[in-house]
């Protein structure tokens, strides 16, 4: 009867890299059912104890917005978003900035919280990262049905950019989950970063064309040019609103670059695992 | 009717009781667990030990970083490779294990058992030296892992049973003797937080002992539990002891001499015995004896100036069923007529398990500096430290004498084939073969 054999060595994963991606590969194949069950677990666990259930899951960047649409409506400030209407640009604007900061949370989050299970058992670590992803493409459903509703109550005008919008949102996600990776070792072992996370969110918000359209000229032009993070969302909100696809190129660039971003992330994060388990105790 | 106890053959069963005759010898050669020079150092500072930890990550993941020095053959590090606050949770331990074998982890707490399992488990990496596992692996050493406590019974058990490494179907397959193994039917679908602790230790082991793993690795988990569940799970782990290799850590020794055909003793991270279980808990006791603080109280009778054991007999050794003397050394003002007079024999949970009463051999403690000794025949207890309380009642049977508590300390040793509190002797047995 053939047996696996494992060898636990302090010789670095790193030399034999064929062998690290393919038993990468096969862990990942092991924990698909794992991470589906661990998704369904947080899911149902996490609306049962609600009353108002998946009605949290779309509040807050919608209250996000009806910051700005108040501070629009009122005079306060004036932003001018061409055809579609300043309350639908906003909020759209801001889901999509939602999906964006989950994506990046989710791997520091579910990895704080699996902290228990980690430290005593042996399993295809990569489910838990999995399921964190199927959370925030759960979480964006919930918001995609707000965000059909938001479309519909204003006539946003669509046109053929919308068969573009699954790529730029696969875009936007793989971006996300780039950084969220990369701060994924860190974050298990010093606390900071799930504590800046949310500060730096809400700071970027106003730096990226969430809220307002993106400028071409002055600081706030070379903040839209030079933000990464900007041509992932303005893609996709004119996709959805049937624009021209001003930033296609930057796009490209950033997405092909978090492919890269996200593949070395998931092998740092193979090699990373044994080093953090050693000091997360218990 | 005659109940026939045959010794097993192996000599590496040789320490096994009659109660595990349903354990055969090791069936195949082939070795599942092979452990060689295996070192892992630990920081004691938080903020340090955290500090190293990214330092660790960064050299992990330079890719022009050269293989790392030490190997399986070379030499065990030294000293000179702890950074500043740095210390050796385990030191240098090697050892081999085919299946059908189990093998005893023993040490005070602290020794790094754990941490050797961790490594076993694949959980973390090894400063030196080399492990190889075969077969599949499984871990009683965290029950209950992945419980959500809002989901029902039921539905933590797929969640358990799938970090755990088993499919749906085999989960399928098992979920009934599951739940019936873990007696708990009519509460399944009650959320796990309704549950007592006690509860989710058992729904924990019955999800874990579903697995049919070439390698199993226990850690303490047999220390909860009601006794019977804790027989149920004894019985399940000697089930499939033939059939995987076994490390076992606990701290109750008659558990262990029980299951375990070879032992290692460990403290401070260091292999200090590595062999037959019995010996491994001997010196296990002995260190343990070295260490133990008295708490000493003496009450005596107002006549009486000084009571205590001689000086050199405070520490007592003997093999089981041999003859014990203690000398006890009092000073009195005036002659004393003695009722009852004791010492009790208390093992380390606090059980008082065995008497020597020598109140018809003493009349009276007499006047002056004397030196009392009672022979014991024979001390047929169990191997383990005891400490001795004496007491001593006046002859009207009202006035306490001399009541010391902890007062001495015997070291009983090396009895095969008893993991029993007491020994009770046969002289008679009638053989009927008529009926």
């Amino acid at each position: 009867m053939e047996l696996c054999e494992r060898t636990y060595s302090p010789e670095p994963l790193l030399g034999s890299p064929v062998k690290l991606i393919k038993s990468l590969g096969a862990d990942m194949l092991a924990g698909r059912e794992l991470a589906w069950r661990l998704f369904m677990r947080d899911l149902s666990a996490q609306y049962r104890q609600t009353c108002f259930g998946y009605v949290w899951a779309f509040l807050p960047p919608l209250v996000a917005s009806l910051t700005f649409i108040f501070l629009n409506s009122q005079g306060i400030v004036e932003i001018d978003t061409g055809a579609v209407p300043y309350a639908a640009f906003a909020m759209m604007g801001t889901l999509l900035w939602q999906v964006f900061v989950d994506a990046v949370t989710a791997p520091v989050q579910t990895l704080n919280a699996a902290k228990p299970m980690l430290a005593k058992i042996n399993f295809p670590r990569e489910a838990i990262l999995l399921a964190g992803f199927y959370m925030v493409l759960f979480n964006f459903a919930v918001r995609l049905v707000l965000l059909v509703g938001v479309m519909l109550w204003w006539h946003v005008p669509v046109g053929l950019g919308l068969a573009f919008f699954p790529v730029a949102l696969a875009g936007l996600l793989l971006s996300g989950t780039a950084i969220g990776l990369a701060l994924a070792p860190i974050g298990t072992l010093y606390g900071d970063i799930s504590k800046s996370i949310p500060i730096f969110a809400q700071f970027l918000m106003l730096l990226t064309p969430v809220v307002y359209p993106a400028r071409t000229e002055g600081l706030a032009g070379l903040l839209a040019t030079w933000n990464p993070i900007s041509p992932l969302i303005v893609t996709a909100r004119e996709t959805l609103t049937g624009q021209d696809l001003t930033l296609l190129l930057p796009f490209g660039i950033i997405s092909f670059i978090s492919v890269l971003v996200t593949f070395a992330g998931l092998i740092a994060f193979r090699l990373a695992m044994p080093h953090l388990i050693a000091r997360m105790g218990g | 009717m005659l109940t026939t106890f045959t010794p097993v053959e192996k000599p590496l069963n040789a320490n096994r009781s009659a109660g595990s005759a349903a354990v055969t010898p090791a069936r195949s050669e082939d070795v599942l667990v092979e452990v060689r020079h295996v070192s892992k150092k630990f920081c004691r500072d938080l903020k340090r030990s955290l500090w190293y930890g990214i330092k660790d990550v960064l050299t992990e993941l330079n890719p022009w970083q050269k293989a790392a020095g030490s190997t399986s053959t070379s030499a065990p590090p030294s000293e000179h490779d702890l950074r500043h606050g740095e210390f050796w949770a385990v030191h240098d331990v090697s050892f081999q294990l085919r299946r059908g074998e189990c093998l005893g982890l023993i040490g005070h707490n602290g020794a790094g058992k754990t941490t050797l399992l961790k490594i076993l488990n694949g959980l973390i990496k090894p400063d030196s030296g080399f492990i190889t596992m075969r077969g599949r692996v499984g871990a009683l050493i965290a029950l209950g892992a992945g419980f959500n406590p809002i989901l029902t019974g039921r539905e933590n058990i797929y969640i358990n049973a799938a970090i755990l490494g088993l499919t749906k179907k085999e989960i399928d397959a098992q979920i009934d003797s599951i739940i019936d193994f873990a007696e708990i039917r009519e509460f399944i679908d009650s959320p796990v937080q309704s549950y007592s602790s006690g509860m989710q230790v058992r729904l924990g082991f019955a999800v874990a002992t579903a697995m049919k793993p070439d390698v199993l690795i226990l850690d303490e988990v047999l220390a909860v539990g009601d006794a019977a569940f804790r027989a149920k799970c004894f019985k399940r782990i000697g089930s499939i002891a033939r059939d995987c290799a076994i490390i076992f850590v606990s701290h109750d020794q008659s558990q262990m001499a029980r299951i375990c055909t070879q032992a290692m003793l460990m403290a401070a991270g260091r292999c200090l015995y590595y062999g037959t279980t019995t010996e491994a808990i001997d010196q296990y006791n002995a260190l343990q004896a070295a260490k133990s603080g008295t708490q000493f109280t003496l009450q005596t009778h107002e006549a009486i100036q000084s009571v205590a054991f001689a000086e050199g007999a405070r520490a007592m050794t003997v093999q089981a069923g041999e003859p014990l003397t203690m000398k006890l050394r009092v000073s009195t003002q005036q002659r004393l007529p003695v009722g009852i007079a004791f010492v009790n024999f208390i093992d380390l949970a606090g059980t008082t398990v065995g008497q020597a009463d020598f109140s018809v051999r003493l009349d009276a403690i007499p006047e002056g500096d004397s030196e009392v000794s009672p022979l014991i025949d024979r001390v047929d207890l169990a191997q383990g430290i005891y400490s001795l309380n004496l007491a001593v009642f006046a002859s009207n049977r009202q006035e306490t004498l001399v009541h010391a508590v902890n007062c001495a300390q015997v070291h009983v040793s090396g009895a095969p084939f008893m993991w029993c509190a007491y020994k009770m002797p046969v002289s008679e047995i009638a053989i009927n073969s008529a009926v």
